[in-house]
C-alpha cells in the first residue's frame, strides 16, 4: 500500500509553478515528467519525531506535508511489538505499533498531509538553494518540492556486520535489531534455533524478547565492556527468568560458517579465545544516523554524533532546513523524539515568520571521555535550548557524584553532578539552565562571538 | 530456452559442453551460441557468477601492465576493446574514468617512465606522466607525500555481476542449455566415435568436445583427464567497500606503483558509487578461503589512510574477498588437448574479466584447430540488460518509466533505491536469483549501508513469493 493517507491530495499541477504560499526565489525549468509543487513545510520520515512535529504545525494552521518512503507510517515503533511506549509522553502503555498509530492519527486529524511510499532522493539541484527543494519519487511519479521549510526526521539505523569490520565469512542468519523485529513481527517468517546478540544495551534485549517472540534460543549475550548497559531489572530479568548467559569484557572476532553461520569466534580481553555455535547472530545498538541527506544538502555534521550540527533551535547551518529526533542522536527513546518534534514547531513557526537566520554559531564541544553532544551549537543571539537540555554519551563509565562541568575560554559556565554515573550507550543529560550566559550583549567575557567553543568536561 | 536447477538432465549427445559458468565460461557458451552447435554450459552452485567471477576489483584493464609477449597480454588488450564494445550494446555499467599510477617516494617516481615503456610494449601508448601539483590538483583529497603519478586514460570500471549475466542470458536465448547445481564429478574416456561422458550431480551428460573453465578448480578437472601441468594457488584478495557518501573523494582509479610483490593496494571509485580499497594479495591452499580476517583488513586500512587519508573517516558498507586462480606459470594455462577434444582454461587469474571475450574467441578458434566442425557463425539477438550503475538513469529516476509502470517508482531497498518493478523483473528473468546474494547481483537490493536493517525482511518476503527455491527444470518444457 503506498499513496497519501490523508483526505487531501497534495495541490499540484504538472510542471506549474509554485503555489501561493511559497517564498520566492529562481523556479527551476519543469523537467518532462516530474511536478513541480511548493508547501510551506516538507517534514521528511514520518517517525515519532516528524509525525509529532507535523501534528503541531498543521494544528497552527500551516501547510504541512509529511512524507515517509516506508509503505506505512510511524517509523520504528512500527517494529517494536513490546509494550512501554507512550508512558513518558502519553501516560498509558502502548506498544511500539500503537504508539506509531497514536502520532499518525494525530498528525492527519490536525490536517497534515501524510504521505507514505514516497522517497526523498536529493535536493533540487545548484547550490544550496533558499527556500530549499527536495527531489521525491513515488509510484505516482517524479517531483520536486519546494518549502520555506524542510524538517529532517529520518532517524537511525544500527551498523551492520560489514561496518563494524567484523572479519569472517559471509553467511547467512547475520541480523541487526532492525532486521530481525521486521522479519519476526512485520513478515512473520522463521529466524532460527539458536542465537548470539552482540551487545548488552537496551535494544539488545528487546533483540532477546523478539527472538524469544520467534522461539529462538539465545545462547549467549556478548559485549566487549565489562558489564550490561541496560536498566538492572531488564538485565536481571533476562539472566535470571530467561536464562540468558551474558558474556562481558568479549570481542567478537570472526564469524564462521558456509551458507548459513555456525558459530562466532569471541575472544576476551585477556586473550583467551572460544567459539559459540549458534546459527543466528544479531548485531544490536552501535548506532549512525540516517544522515545521508543531510549530508548531500551540505548540511554541516557533527564529527562525532554523525548527526546534523543543530542549535537549540533544530536549525541545522543550511537555511530554513531543520533536524529533529534520532537523527540528532543515536537513539534516544521513541518518546523524546516525539517531543523533539513538538517543540521544534516554535522555531520553525518563527522561521515561517520570517525570523533571523544566524551567521554564526558558539560549537559546543565534549572533552574526552565523553563522546558527544546534542544540540552541538548555540546562536549567540538567540542561546535558547527548546528542550531545555542537551542529552551526551560517554565513552567510559563515569562514577557516581562525577560532575559535568561547561566552560567557555577557561570561564566555568556551568557544573552539574551526575549523582548515579553514567555508562556507556545510555543517555546523559545535561541542564541548558547556564545557556544564557553566553548570549550577546552579556559580560565582556562571555559574549565575545569570536570567543572560543564551549567545551563540557568530566570532573570525578 | 532451457536453464535448469534440478531433475534429470537432457538425454541427448552435446556437441560441446562448458564446464563453469564464471564470467570465462559464460563467455565461452556465448562465443559457441554463435554457431550451429549444441552446447551445454554446467555449473556446480545454483547461479552463474558465484565463484570468484562475483568477487573482483572491477576494472576493466588495458593491459597496459602485463607481461609483453605474454598471452594474457593479448588477450587482456583484446577482451578489453570486445567488452568495452559489447558493454555498450548491452547497457553493462562502464565508467571510463582513468587510472592514476601514484608515486610515493623518489623510487617510485622513478620507476615511471620504465612503466610507460613496458604499456607501450603492450601496444598502449597513451600514458602520461603527472606532475605532483597537477595530481593533487586532480585529486585534492590524495595523502601526502604523493610525488606525482602516471595516468593511464583507457582504464575503466565495469559492473562485474551484469557482465557475466548478460553473457549467460544471451547464451542461453540464442540456444545454449544452462544446467546449475550439476558439478561435474567424473569424465570418461573419450573416443572419436563415442561421445564422452560426464558424470555430474544430477546424473550423466553426453559430450563430443569439452571445455574446462573451472576457474580455481580447472587444474583438479584437468587432473580427471591426466593432465598435471599446472596447479593452482588461491591468492586471497581482502576487500573494503566504503559507502556512497565518499564517492567524492576519489576521481580516478588510484593505483600504487607496481612491486615484485604484486600489484599492491589500490582505491578505486564502483559503478555503483562507492569506493573500494584492496585487494590483499595472501597464498593460501584452501580454494573455499574466501572469508575475510582481522590481519588483512589492518593493512588494508592501513594501505587506504596513507592514499586518501579521509577515506577511513568514512563508513564501511561491506567487506569480501576473492580467490584469484594463480599458478605456477607468469601466464594464463590455455590448453589444446586434440587428441582428447578437450580445451582447458585454466591460470585466469586477476585479469579475467576484462579478457573474457578474447579468451572465449581464442577457445573457439582452438576447439577449431583441433577439429571440431562449428560451421559458420552468425550474430546474436542483442539483449538490453537492466541498468545497475550510477552514472546512466537508474529507474527512480525515470518519470517516463514509473508513468508506464509505477511499480519502478515504489522503492524497497532504501540504501541502493531498487524498486520493486525491478526486483519483480530479475525474478522472472531468464535466469533467475535462487538467493538473496543472487538477487542482490542483479538489482543491487539488499548491497547498501544498511545491509538490510529497512529491506532485508521484505525483499526476502519478495523472493520467497517468487518460488525461487521451487523453481526448477519445469520451466523448461514450458518455455521451449
Ligand atoms: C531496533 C530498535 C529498537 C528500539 N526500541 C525502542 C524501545 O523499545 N522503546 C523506545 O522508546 N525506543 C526504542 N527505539 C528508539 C525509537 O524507536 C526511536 O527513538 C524513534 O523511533 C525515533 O523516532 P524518529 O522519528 O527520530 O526516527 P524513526 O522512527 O527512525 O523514523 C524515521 C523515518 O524516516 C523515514 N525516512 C528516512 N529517510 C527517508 C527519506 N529519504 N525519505 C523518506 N522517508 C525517510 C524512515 O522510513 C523512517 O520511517 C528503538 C530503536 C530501534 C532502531
Ligand atoms: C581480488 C580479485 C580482484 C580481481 N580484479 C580483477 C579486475 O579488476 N579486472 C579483471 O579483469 N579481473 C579481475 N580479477 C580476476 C577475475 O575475477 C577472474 O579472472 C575471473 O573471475 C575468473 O573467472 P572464471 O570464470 O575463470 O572463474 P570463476 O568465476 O571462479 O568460475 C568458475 C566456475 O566453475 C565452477 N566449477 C568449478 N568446478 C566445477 C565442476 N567440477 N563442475 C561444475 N562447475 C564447476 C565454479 O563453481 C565457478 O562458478 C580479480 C580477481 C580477484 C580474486
Amino acid at each position: 500500500m503506498s499513496g497519501e493517507l490523508s483526505s487531501s491530495t497534495p495541490d499540484s499541477t504538472p510542471g506549474s509553478p509554485p503555489s501561493a504560499g511559497a517564498a520566492s526565489g529562481p523556479v527551476p525549468p519543469p523537467v518532462p515528467g516530474r511536478r513541480e509543487r511548493a508547501v510551506d513545510v516538507l517534514v521528511v520520515g514520518a517517525g515519532p519525531a516528524g509525525l509529532a512535529l507535523s501534528s503541531r504545525l498543521a494544528a497552527s494552521g500551516i501547510s504541512v506535508e509529511v512524507v515517509d518512503r516506508e509503505d506505512e507510517p510511524g517509523g520504528v515503533p512500527r517494529h517494536c511489538l513490546h509494550s512501554g511506549f507512550g508512558l513518558r509522553d502519553l501516560r498509558r502503555p502502548l506498544t511500539g505499533p500503537a504508539y506509531a498509530r497514536h502520532w499518525a492519527d494525530t498528525a492527519v486529524r490536525a490536517g497534515a498531509v501524510l504521505r507514505t511510499g514516497v522517497t526523498v532522493t536529493g535536493w533540487g539541484d545548484g547550490p544550496p538553494a533558499d527556500p530549499p527543494a527536495v527531489d521525491v519519487t513515488s509510484p505516482a511519479g517524479l517531483e520536486r518540492i519546494t518549502a520555506r521549510s524542510v524538517v529532517l526526521a529520518t532517524g537511525a539505523r544500527e551498523r551492520p556486520r560489514g561496518a563494524r569490520l567484523v572479519p569472517g565469512t559471509r553467511p547467512a542468519g547475520v541480523f541487526t535489531t532492525g532486521e530481525l523485529q521486521r522479519t519476526v513481527h512485520l513478515h512473520h517468517r522463521p529466524v532460527g534455533r539458536r542465537a548470539v546478540v552482540v551487545g548488552a544495551e537496551s535494544v539488545s534485549y528487546s533483540a532477546v524478547r523478539t527472538l524469544r517472540d520467534a522461539g529462538v534460543e539465545v545462547v549467549a549475550m556478548v559485549t566487549e565492556l565489562p558489564y550490561h548497559q541496560a536498566s538492572p531489572a531488564t538485565a536481571l530479568d533476562a539472566r535470571l527468568r530467561h536464562g540468558v548467559p551474558l558474556l562481558v569484557g568479549a570481542r567478537v572476532s570472526e564469524l564462521v560458517g558456509r551458507g548459513r553461520v555456525s558459530g562466532v569466534a569471541l575472544r576476551q580481553l585477556d586473550g583467551r579465545a572460544t567459539t559459540v555455535a549458534c546459527d543466528t547472530v544479531v548485531f544490536t545498538g552501535d548506532w549512525i544516523p540516517d544522515h545521508e541527506l543531510a549530508r548531500r544538502g551540505g548540511i554541516t555534521l557533527d564529527r562525532a554524533s554523525r548527526g546534523p550540527s543543530v542549535d537549540g533551535s533544530f536549525r541545522t547551518d543550511r537555511a530554513g532546513v531543520f533536524a529533529v529526533g534520532n537523527l540528532l542522536h543515536a537513539v534516544e527513546p521513541a518518546s523524546t523524539a516525539a517531543r523533539e518534534g513538538l517543540l521544534a514547531a516554535e522555531p520553525v513557526l518563527r522561521r515561517l515568520a520570517g525570523g533571523p537566520c544566524p551567521s554564526a554559531w558558539i560549537p559546543v564541544q565534549v572533552e574526552e571521555p565523553l563522546l558527544w553532544v546534542a544540540p552541538s551549537r548555540l546562536d549567540p543571539a538567540d542561546p535558547r535550548v527548546a528542550t531545555g537540555g542537551f542529552v551526551l554519551r560517554t565513552e567510559g563509565r563515569l562514577g557516581p557524584w562525577s560532575s559535568l562541568v561547561v566552560r567557555r575560554d577557561g570561564r566555568v559556565l556551568h557544573r552539574q553532578r551526575l549523582v548515579r554515573g553514567a555508562v556507556p550507550g545510555r543517555t546523559v543529560r545535561l541542564s541548558a539552565a547556564w545557556t544564557a550566559k553566553v548570549r550577546a550583549g552579556m559580560t565582556a567575557a562571555v559574549r565575545d562571538p569570536d570567543g572560543g567553543p564551549v567545551r563540557i568536561s568530566v570532573e570525578r | 530456452m532451457t536453464v535448469t536447477m534440478s531433475g534429470p538432465l537432457p538425454d541427448e549427445v552435446y556437441d560441446v559442453v562448458v564446464v563453469g559458468a564464471g564470467v570465462v565460461g559464460t563467455a565461452i557458451a556465448r562465443e559457441l551460441a554463435r554457431y550451429p552447435l549444441r552446447t551445454a554450459l554446467v555449473e556446480a552452485s545454483g547461479d552463474v557468477g558465484d565463484g570468484t567471477s562475483k568477487a573482483n576489483t572491477a576494472i576493466l584493464h588495458t593491459g597496459f601492465d602485463a607481461v609483453p609477449g605474454s598471452l594474457e597480454a593479448r588477450l587482456v588488450r583484446e577482451g578489453r576493446d570486445r567488452l568495452a564494445a559489447y558493454a555498450e550494446e548491452c547497457g553493462i555499467p562502464v565508467e571510463p574514468i582513468g587510472a592514476l599510477l601514484v608515486a610515493w617516494d623518489e623510487e617510485q617516481l622513478a620507476a615511471l617512465p620504465a612503466l610507460a615503456r613496458k604499456a607501450a610494449r603492450n601496444g598502449y601508448r597513451r600514458t602520461r606522466t603527472v606532475a605532483a601539483d597537477e595530481l593533487r590538483g586532480r585529486e585534492p583529497h590524495l595523502g601526502s607525500g604523493a610525488s606525482g603519478a602516471l595516468e593511464v586514460p583507457g582504464e575503466s570500471i565495469i559492473c562485474p555481476w551484469t557482465t557475466t549475466l548478460a553473457y549467460a542470458t544471451q547464451a542461453v536465448r540464442s540456444g545454449v542449455d544452462l544446467h546449475l547445481n550439476c558439478p561435474v564429478t567424473g569424465v570418461s574416456e573419450s573416443s572419436a566415435r563415442s561421445p564422452r561422458l560426464l558424470t555430474t550431480g544430477r546424473g550423466t551428460l553426453r559430450a563430443r568436445w569439452l571445455v574446462n573453465a573451472a576457474g580455481l578448480y580447472a587444474d583438479e578437472f584437468d587432473r580427471l583427464l591426466g593432465h598435471t601441468d599446472f596447479s593452482v594457488t588461491p591468492r586471497r584478495g581482502q576487500l573494503i567497500v566504503f559507502d556512497k557518501l565518499a564517492r567524492a573523494l576519489v576521481s580516478h582509479i588510484l593505483l600504487p606503483v607496481p612491486t615484485a610483490l604484486g600489484k599492491g593496494v589500490l582505491v578505486s571509485p564502483t559503478v555503483y558509487g562507492n569506493v573500494m580499497l584492496g585487494p590483499t594479495a595472501e597464498d593460501l591452499d584452501d580454494k573455499r578461503a574466501t572469508g575475510s580476517t582481522a590481519e588483512g583488513l589492518a593493512f588494508l586500512r592501513e594501505k587506504g589512510r596513507r592514499i586518501v587519508p579521509e577515506l577511513l573517516d568514512e563508513e564501511v558498507t561491506a567487506v569480501y574477498a576473492g580467490l584469484r586462480a594463480a599458478t605456477e606459470h607468469d601466464d594464463y594455462a590455455i590448453r589444446s588437448h586434440p587428441e582428447q577434444r578437450y580445451v582447458t582454461v585454466g591460470g585466469i587469474r586477476s585479469t579475467g574479466l576484462t579478457a573474457s571475450m578474447a579468451i572465449a574467441a581464442h577457445v573457439v578458434e582452438l576447439l577449431t584447430e583441433a577439429g571440431a566442425k562449428v560451421g559458420t557463425a552468425r550474430d546474436l539477438l542483442p539483449v538490453t540488460m537492466p541498468n545497475l550503475g550510477e552514472a546512466y538513469p537508474r529507474p527512480y529516476q525515470r518519470a517516463d518509466l514509473i508513468g508506464a509502470d509505477p511499480e519502478y517508482g515504489a522503492i524497497v531497498c532504501h540504501c541502493e533505491r531498487v524498486s520493486r518493478g525491478e526486483i519483480r523483473d530479475a525474478l522472472a528473468a531468464d535466469i533467475p536469483p535462487s538467493s538473496p546474494e543472487g538477487l542482490r547481483r542483479r538489482t543491487r537490493a539488499l548491497g547498501g549501508r544498511c545491509q538490510g536493517f529497512y529491506c532485508g525482511a521484505a525483499v526476502r518476503a519478495l523472493l520467497d513469493a517468487s518460488g525461487a527455491d521451487a523453481w526448477s527444470s519445469s520451466r523448461t518444457e514450458a518455455a521451449r
